[in-house]
Order: C-alpha cells, then sequence, then structure tokens
C-alpha cells in the first residue's frame, strides 16, 4: 500500500516533466527535423495528410489554437500572474472581483485579475491556466492509459479469438453501454473508499487517470479488435503463420502496426472525451478538489455564485474549456477524413 | 423468431448476472451493512452479532447467491439515508428520470434523423455545413456548461423560464407516477433540462444518420433505383432511409442508454428530483445500498433497452426475421 | 451465330455521337469516355466490349446520365428515339429511365434492396411509369417473373433478395427491366458476377427475351465470348475510345486493330478452327491510368506493329476495306 502511495504521488510530477519533454522534443523536430533526418521530414512533408493539412483552414486554425493553449498550461507557472496553488495567493477580500473592465474590477493591479477573481480571491487566469494544465494531464495520461489497456486488449481478443473474446468484448460492451462517466463514478467511489477522502484528493491527478483510463478502455478494445480482424483475414499473417512465427510476434510485429492507424485517429477524440469525463467527474465534486481546481472544478464553484450575478467564475473556463475541446475535436475530424479509416461505429 | 428472442433473453440474463457480481463486489467491498443498520456508534460486540446475525461471516459465495436471490425478489438493500428499501426509494425517483430521457430521445430522434438526411443528400450546401459545424461545437460543449448557460440566459438575464425544480405535478396512477407533462408550469420546468440532455447526443446522432444515409447513397441499389426512375422522394426515404435505420437503431439504442447517465449532470444543474441527482447525493453521503441498487436499477434498464431494440432490429431487418423463422 | 443486318432505312433507336465524359478533380481534369460515337438500331444486339477501364461502363450510364459525380458528359450528345439526352434535366430524365430505357447492373448482390420484398422492387417501377393500380401492377410483375422461368412467382413476390440464389436474382433484374417493355436495355456486365454454369443461362434468357420482344440492347462486357454468343455488332473499346466497331462475325473472325487481335488470342479457346497452341497470347503491359494516357494511339506503347506514327497523331475510325468494319489504327487500310 505504502509503494502504492509512493508511486502514485510521483505520477503528476512524472507527467508533467514528460508533456513538457514530448512537447519540447514536437517543436524540436519541427524545427529541426528538416536538417537532423531529412529524409523523414521529407516523407512527412510529402504525405497525403500534411498534403491535406496544408488546404485546411480548420485544421491549421485548430491547431494553432491548441498549440497556444498548451504551450500556455505546460509553461503556467511562468506566464500565469500568480500561483494559485500557493496559500498566500488566497486573499478572501478580493473573492469575487470581476474582470478588470467592469465596474468593481481592479484594473490597477494588472496582469492579475484581468479576468477577475474567484470565489477564494484567486486570479482567476492564473487558476484557469493551472486548471487547464491539470484537464490536460489528466485527458492525456487516461488516454495513455486506456490506449494501453485497450490495445492490450483488443489484440489479445482479436487475435484468440472464441470464448476470450467473446468474454472480453461483452465486457466492453457492458462497460460502454453503461456510459463512461457512470462507470467512471463507480470506479471513483471504489477509490474513495479505499483511500479515503483525504489521501483521494491529494492523489486526485493520478487517481482521475486511473479512473478515466479504466472506464474508457473500450473504445479502443473495439476499435483494435475490429482492424485486427479484418487484418487477420488478410494473406501476410496466414504467411506469418505458415512459416511459424510466434503468436505474440505476429500479434505485435505484423497485426498491431497495421491497427495503429486508427487507433491515432480515435486518441485524439478520446483525449477530448477523457477531458469531458474529467469536467464532468470535477462538476459533480468526484474529480479535482477546490484547492487545485481543474477547469470542471472551478465551473463547479462558480456555478454557485452564477445566480448571485458573478458569472465570470463560471463562463469564463467553461468557455476554455470549449474551446481546448473543440480545437481538439476539430483535428480528430480532420484525421479521421482524412484518414478514412473504417471505425467501429459505436463512436 | 422465438430461437433468435430466446437467444437474446440469454444474452440479457448472463450481462445480468454479470452486472450483479459487480454490484456484489461493490457492496462487499465499498459498503458496512452493519453500519448501514445502526449507525457509527456501537459497540464491538454488538457489531459482531449483528455480523454474525446478517449473515457477513458466511463463505462469499453463499452471501452472493442470498444477494442475488433478494435481488430477484427486489429486495435490494436499505438506503442508508432515506432509511427505506433501496428499491423504492429508487422507483420513487424514477418518472422524473424517465419523463426527461423520454423527451430528450423523443427531441433527438425528431431532430437528428432530417437533419443527418439532408446534410446526406446535399453536403455540400450551406444549410449541411452549418448543420455539421453546430454538431461538432455541440459535441465540444460539456452537457452541464449548456445547462449553465441557458440558466444564465433565459432564467437569470431573460427571466424566462424557471432554473429549478420540476414545477406543478399531477399524480397518476394513485399517485405513483408524477407527471410535469400535464401542466404548463411543469412543461416549463422540462424546457431546459430536456434541452441541455438532448445537446449532448443531438450531434452524435446527426453524425450517425449522416455518415450511414452517405455510406447507403454509395450503394449499388440507390443508383439502380435511380435507373428505374424513381421519384427522390422515394429513392431517399424508401431505399435509402430503411437501410440506414438499421445500424442507426443498433447503435441508436446503446446511445440512448446512456442519456441515462447524462442525467446525472442534468439533474444536478436544474435540481431534478431524479435518478441521476439521487445517485450523485449517494455518492455523497456514501449511501452504499442506494449506489448498488441504481446500479442494478440502470443496468436493468439497459439490458432492457438493448433487449427491445435487438427486437426492434430484428423485426426491420429481414434477414434476421427470416432467420429466426426458420 | 447468324448474322442479321440492321434495318438500316429506320431511325437508329440510340445514335450516340462524339460523346465525352470528364471528371473534373482538384488539379486536372480526366476525361474517361473521349470521341465516342455509334449507332444502336431497333432490335439489334450491341457488344461493348474493353478491360476494367476503358470507360465502357462509364458510357452505358451516361445513357442514362447517371454517372457518379464529379463525373459529367462534357461533349457530344446522344439521340435517343431521335431526342437528344445531354440538355435533359433529372427531371426530364426520370420518366425515360426505367420506361424506355432499362439498365441491369452487374452485381445482383447489390442491385436490388436488401430490406425490400422482390414484390415492392417491381411493384414500385411499373407505379413510376404506369397509371397502374397495386392489383394490376402485381399482375404484371408476376406475369414477367413467370416469363424469366422463375417458379412460383405469387409466393416470391413477398420474398427478400438474400433468399434467391445469384442467377434468380439476376433473372428479378431482368424481369424488372422488362416490366415496362422498354426500346432499350444497357446490361452492364450482367454475367460477370454470377456461376460460369449459370452465366449461360442468363445469356440465352436476355438473348430470347431481347429477341422476343424486339428490343435493342447494349451489352457491355469485358468478355469477347459473351459478346460473340449475343451481339450483332461489337465495339471494342481501349483507354476511353472506340478502337474497332462492325458486325461481331467479322470483328471475331478477322480482327483488323491490334489490341483487338491481342483480346481474341488470349481468349483461351481456339476461333474459326485455328489449331490450339496450348499456350494463351497475352498482351505486354497495361492498360494506361486517366492521369497519364500517352500521346497518339494510346494503345502504341503495348502494340507489337507500331511504327512511328502511332506515338505522333491520334488514329481516327477508318473503314477497313476487306471486312467493312471501322478501325482506329494507323495500319488498317
Amino acid at each position: 500500500m505504502e509503494t502504492l502511495f509512493f508511486i502514485l504521488s510521483w505520477t503528476q510530477p512524472t507527467i508533467n516533466a514528460l508533456a513538457i519533454a514530448a512537447l519540447s522534443l514536437f517543436f524540436l523536430w519541427m524545427l529541426g527535423g528538416r536538417f537532423l533526418m531529412p529524409a523523414a521530414w521529407g516523407r512527412f512533408a510529402d504525405s497525403h495528410l500534411v498534403y491535406s493539412f496544408r488546404r485546411d483552414a480548420v485544421a491549421k486554425g485548430s491547431l494553432g489554437i491548441l498549440l497556444v493553449l498548451l504551450v500556455a498550461s505546460f509553461a503556467c507557472p511562468w506566464i500565469a500572474p500568480t500561483n494559485p496553488y500557493d496559500p498566500a495567493s488566497l486573499d478572501l477580500m478580493m473573492a469575487q472581483t470581476p474582470p478588470a473592465w467592469m465596474e468593481g474590477g481592479e484594473p490597477d493591479q494588472l496582469p492579475a485579475f484581468v479576468l477577475g477573481a474567484d470565489d477564494q480571491g484567486r486570479d482567476l487566469l492564473s487558476t484557469m491556466l493551472y486548471g487547464m494544465r491539470v484537464s490536460l494531464v489528466i485527458g492525456i495520461g487516461a488516454v495513455l492509459l486506456q490506449a494501453v489497456l485497450g490495445i492490450a486488449i483488443g489484440l489479445t481478443a482479436g487475435y484468440l479469438g472464441k470464448r476470450v473474446e467473446m468474454l472480453l468484448m461483452r465486457l466492453a460492451d457492458v462497460q460502454l453501454s453503461f456510459s463512461t462517466l457512470l462507470v467512471a463514478i463507480f470506479i471513483g467511489a471504489m477509490f474513495r473508499t479505499a483511500f479515503g477522502v483525504a489521501s483521494y484528493e491529494r492523489l486526485a491527478v493520478p487517481i482521475l487517470i486511473c479512473i478515466i483510463g479504466l472506464a474508457e478502455w473500450p473504445q479502443y478494445a473495439r476499435t483494435v479488435r475490429a482492424s485486427v480482424l479484418a487484418e487477420k483475414k488478410k494473406e501476410y499473417v496466414e504467411a506469418a503463420r505458415v512459416v511459424g512465427l510466434p503468436a505474440w510476434r505476429i500479434m505485435l510485429r505484423h497485426i498491431l502496426p497495421n491497427t495503429l492507424s486508427p487507433v491515432l485517429v480515435i486518441s485524439t477524440v478520446q483525449v477530448a472525451n477523457a477531458m469531458m469525463t474529467e469536467a464532468g467527474l470535477s462538476f459533480l465534486g468526484f474529480g479535482m478538489p477546490v484547492t487545485q481546481p481543474s477547469l470542471g472544478s472551478l465551473i463547479n464553484t462558480g456555478f454557485e455564485y452564477l445566480l448571485s450575478g458573478s458569472w465570470w467564475i463560471t463562463i469564463f473556463p467553461g468557455a476554455l474549456l470549449v474551446v481546448l475541446i473543440l480545437s481538439i475535436n476539430l483535428l480528430g475530424d480532420f484525421c479521421r477524413d482524412v484518414m478514412n479509416p473504417r471505425l467501429y461505429k459505436g463512436m | 423468431m422465438i430461437a433468435f428472442l430466446i437467444r437474446r433473453l440469454l444474452q440479457a440474463c448472463i450481462v445480468m448476472g454479470v452486472i450483479s457480481l459487480i454490484g456484489f463486489s461493490l457492496r462487499h467491498t465499498v459498503g458496512d451493512p452493519v453500519r448501514e443498520m445502526y449507525g457509527m456508534s456501537v459497540s464491538a460486540e454488538v457489531r459482531a452479532e449483528a455480523r454474525e446475525r446478517l449473515g457477513l461471516n458466511d463463505p462469499i459465495i453463499v452471501q452472493y447467491f442470498r444477494f442475488l436471490k433478494n435481488a430477484v425478489q427486489g429486495d435490494l438493500g436499505n438506503s442508508l439515508f432515506y432509511q427505506k428499501p433501496a428499491l423504492e426509494v429508487i422507483l420513487s425517483k424514477a418518472p422524473a428520470t424517465l419523463e426527461l430521457v423520454f423527451t430528450s430521445a423523443l427531441l433527438i430522434t425528431l431532430l437528428s434523423v432530417p437533419c443527418g438526411i439532408y446534410s446526406a443528400i446535399h453536403p455540400r450546401r450551406l444549410l449541411s455545413r452549418i448543420i455539421l459545424g453546430v454538431s461538432t461545437v455541440g459535441v465540444s460543449v460539456p452537457v452541464f456548461f449548456t445547462a449553465l448557460m441557458c440558466i444564465s440566459l433565459f432564467s437569470i438575464t431573460l427571466g424566462w423560464l424557471p432554473s429549478f425544480g420540476r414545477g406543478e405535478l399531477t399524480p397518476l396512477f394513485g399517485g405513483a407516477w408524477e407527471t410535469g407533462f400535464l401542466t404548463w408550469s411543469g412543461i416549463k420546468h422540462l424546457i431546459m433540462p430536456s434541452f441541455a440532455l438532448t445537446s449532448i447526443m443531438l450531434p452524435l446522432f446527426i453524425r450517425l444518420v449522416r455518415a450511414e444515409m452517405m455510406e447507403v447513397l454509395q450503394m449499388d441499389y440507390v443508383k439502380y433505383a435511380r435507373a428505374k426512375g424513381l421519384s427522390e422522394r422515394r429513392i431517399y426515404w424508401v431505399h435509402a432511409f430503411r437501410n440506414t435505420l438499421l445500424p442507426v437503431i443498433t447503435v441508436g439504442g446503446v446511445q440512448l442508454g446512456i442519456l441515462i447517465a447524462f442525467t446525472i449532470l442534468t439533474e444536478t444543474v436544474f435540481n431534478w428530483k431524479g435518478l441521476g441527482g439521487m445517485f450523485k447525493e449517494a455518492v455523497d453521503r456514501g449511501d452504499t445500498s442506494l449506489l448498488v441498487a441504481y446500479m442494478v436499477v440502470v443496468g436493468a434498464l439497459f439490458v432492457v433497452v438493448n433487449t427491445v431494440v435487438d427486437v426492434i432490429y430484428g423485426m426491420v431487418n429481414p434477414m434476421v426475421r427470416v432467420v429466426g423463422r426458420k | 451465330m447468324t448474322s442479321m443486318t440492321p434495318p438500316s432505312a429506320a431511325a437508329p433507336l440510340l445514335e450516340v455521337q462524339h460523346l465525352e465524359v470528364s471528371f473534373p478533380t482538384k488539379t486536372k481534369t480526366l476525361v474517361a469516355v473521349r470521341d465516342v460515337s455509334f449507332t444502336l438500331h431497333r432490335g439489334e444486339r450491341l457488344g461493348l466490349v474493353g478491360e476494367s477501364g476503358a470507360g465502357k461502363s462509364i458510357t452505358g450510364f451516361s445513357i442514362l446520365k447517371l454517372i457518379s459525380r464529379p463525373g459529367r458528359i462534357s461533349n457530344g450528345s446522344i439521340l435517343f428515339e431521335g431526342r437528344d439526352l445531354v440538355p435533359l434535366s433529372e427531371q426530364e430524365m426520370r420518366p425515360l429511365r426505367g420506361d424506355r430505357i432499362s439498365m441491369i447492373f452487374q452485381d445482383p448482390m447489390m442491385t436490388l434492396n436488401p430490406v425490400l420484398t422482390i414484390g415492392t422492387q417491381m411493384i414500385e417501377t411499373l407505379l413510376a411509369h404506369r397509371r397502374l393500380s397495386r392489383r394490376e401492377a402485381r399482375d404484371q410483375a408476376i406475369e414477367t417473373l413467370r416469363a424469366v422461368h422463375i417458379p412460383s412467382p405469387e409466393k416470391r413476390m413477398d420474398q427478400y433478395p438474400h433468399q434467391f440464389s445469384g442467377g434468380m436474382r439476376q433473372r428479378i433484374v431482368i424481369a424488372i427491366a422488362l416490366l415496362t417493355r422498354p426500346s432499350l436495355i444497357i446490361a452492364d456486365e450482367p454475367t460477370t458476377a454470377l456461376d460460369v454454369t449459370i452465366q449461360a443461362e442468363i445469356l440465352d434468357l436476355l438473348l430470347e427475351l431481347a429477341e422476343h420482344e424486339g428490343m435493342g440492347l447494349l451489352l457491355i462486357t469485358h468478355d469477347l465470348a459473351v459478346v460473340s454468343q449475343v451481339t450483332d455488332r461489337v465495339a471494342v473499346m481501349y483507354a476511353g475510345r472506340i478502337v474497332e466497331i462492325g458486325p461481331t462475325e467479322q470483328v471475331v473472325h478477322a480482327p483488323q486493330h491490334p489490341y483487338t487481335q491481342g483480346l481474341l488470342a488470349a481468349l483461351p479457346q481456339t476461333h474459326a478452327g485455328e489449331p490450339g497452341t496450348g499456350r494463351l497470347a497475352q498482351i505486354h503491359g497495361i492498360m494506361p491510368s486517366l492521369y497519364n494516357t500517352p500521346p497518339g494511339c494510346a494503345f502504341h506503347p503495348r502494340c507489337p506493329v507500331r511504327i512511328h506514327a502511332c506515338s505522333e497523331t491520334v488514329p481516327a475510325l477508318r473503314p477497313c476495306s476487306q471486312t467493312g468494319t471501322l478501325a482506329a489504327c494507323h495500319l488498317v487500310e
């Protein structure tokens, strides 16, 4: 138990570091790939994906917005006016300060309180940026977890077939028909009893990653299984089997690479879905605690003040969440249209 | 047909078995029946005696079958908070949720079919692009945020619609079912929650109908129908739509079941006294029996919906019908 | 095989002149059919032969103006019973489709709508073109089913396509084509998707009915053997153009164009008493795609007898003095 605790408490910084590393690698690749690996870069630049991307204003726009949001969220310790995690930033005197341009705003304190303050007097913009980072970390982490789970299960089911497949896919069906939100709430309730509310709040990020990952793997499993079934019929698999390659090798080296394109396509949309689920959980109060709010929990706290007229605590984080999810979804749509894999219809 | 029905029922039973197993293990690990009966402040002896009396020291398998036997007889344990049988609590809350879900499902069906078909037939027209654009935005807005925006606009700013509760209710069936459909106030209260609930599923349905319809329009039999000189209306509505219906029913059935899960968010925002709100409170209060009961009831509901959907599918699809007849 | 001389005096049933069908894409316009002209007389049977991609199906579909988007007829005229179809609108085409001109599609598994009964699909065709009661339409449909040799048609009317075999389904499609007694039937590879044993049966049926009703038949196929069985005249297509056209017997026995010669040599059966060599000949190379049609005669890169002119000018269809057929080859005299 203690070890588990230890591992889990390290998850968040690790994921943060990983995300920053991935992001900087991406930029490095964008900038330096041209010179370092001209062949690979050329192949990538000539691909159908890039070609269509260049001609698609919506895709370009959403990638641009997404990149800005990603950078802003992971760079929040440096660009946010205040640190909302610092207890010193709580100032109840400033609670519910309206945005700077409104009456009662604090234009002389800029850049702090541009968008006003939340119910505890934290600068809303900073809290939103930190909250977006939490949402993104959970979304990406959960998708990594569900991808690993789903791909493993989908491959196993699709390749082995028969009883194993029936069992696993029935499980996926049941879980899907319950909807990921409900399953996530159930798993969350179990975790909460297992850990106790205090440590649940302390470990909220890794726990939410686990919850959402466990709740959403069926999407991947189904997609992978569907393409495994399609691939299995093809002759190269038959050939590999005739040659006498072991099953795991056929699965990993021959079938898996061919299932990756639909997996990639659903991954973008799944990140959006995972963030949506996280927001839902946090809105219900089962997710991130107020001390470390995600966008969902910010909307939740703002809800109480909406009726009394302090609309900004809810509307700004909500709008940010919508823009974030929308840009991811638009990119996902673009990928789906271009790669056009036969996805499982269950969405 | 009968063989098909029996097979479906058997599958439904297996699924219910799985759900009961999960429910039992939830109750076994998370819940504490003794606490549910006596609260926290009782001595260890009373506790031990109660455990023995409740059969909590029996082998797990015996306990499971006892749980199953009780569940089949409608006894899903007592709610800690309400101090009533959990099933009774659920049944009293169910009409509110069912009315909400029914209204949304109706709206979704009525809107998604024409929108999806129109945008499939005329993919390049401006209206189709608007429909698709709006539905992409719709998918990206969390249901609770839609709900909050509605309240902010229609209740707070404009003051047109009430923001919480169900309004004036009319008892039906000797008070077992309280409906909001029959009064103006009830309907006014229903507008925003059902709109919010609709907003989450409608885009998915429009896309589903559109994708299926576009696929069907590519088929040879549609071209053939044109070659026979049939009218556009007949080609679209009889030849293409009938074939679109089959996959839409299967996927749609499952998705409509998911609406029930989204009532948790909607009902919380609008303070709608239904199953969703009850579920949220039960999680907050640690009311395990009620949670498990909710899961079993909702699970049963899903299974019923899915089975009905499959049977409808079987009736629409001539292939299943005939295979079943043999 | 009887050679029938078409009644030259009567106005032709179908006269296609300089037909060009193109598919505009984002980067360039692809021309799938170029300068195709042929005439089909009443009661005549014309075969349209070529490899897949030669443009024969597109030619067939363009007569009904059913080319899939973004394809369109960019030039030429299609005179059906003396009336040009090219400028007609969808509304004006609809009364012709399935009434005066019927079409038989390639794959009977895909042609019939899986969720509608055979009866529905037959009756709707009649009702779309005739002022009939449902009862009368049903009776006529049953009658036609009987004509295509479907046993107990009354019972079969209420069944769904998947309850029929492939051959039976193609019979039904033929029956639907016959329902309105059209003057022209376009059959696009009507036997390709069927078992070899059933192919002959369906062809015989088609031939028998077309003769009996005196209908014109445009048979689109890649199979010269089928054409020689059924048609009076044949047009051979290659890369969107007609390269040879003439009476079937002449074309099959004395092919003028090197492509036709190659096609015939590739047939497994020996023809005209020639001794089988035991080895099938083949035409080397593949047909050029629409993206890179070579200049001059499109066949010249594969042609065994090409001369310098072949890669420069497109040969026009010219009458061949010996056989009376037309061939588009520089070498034909």
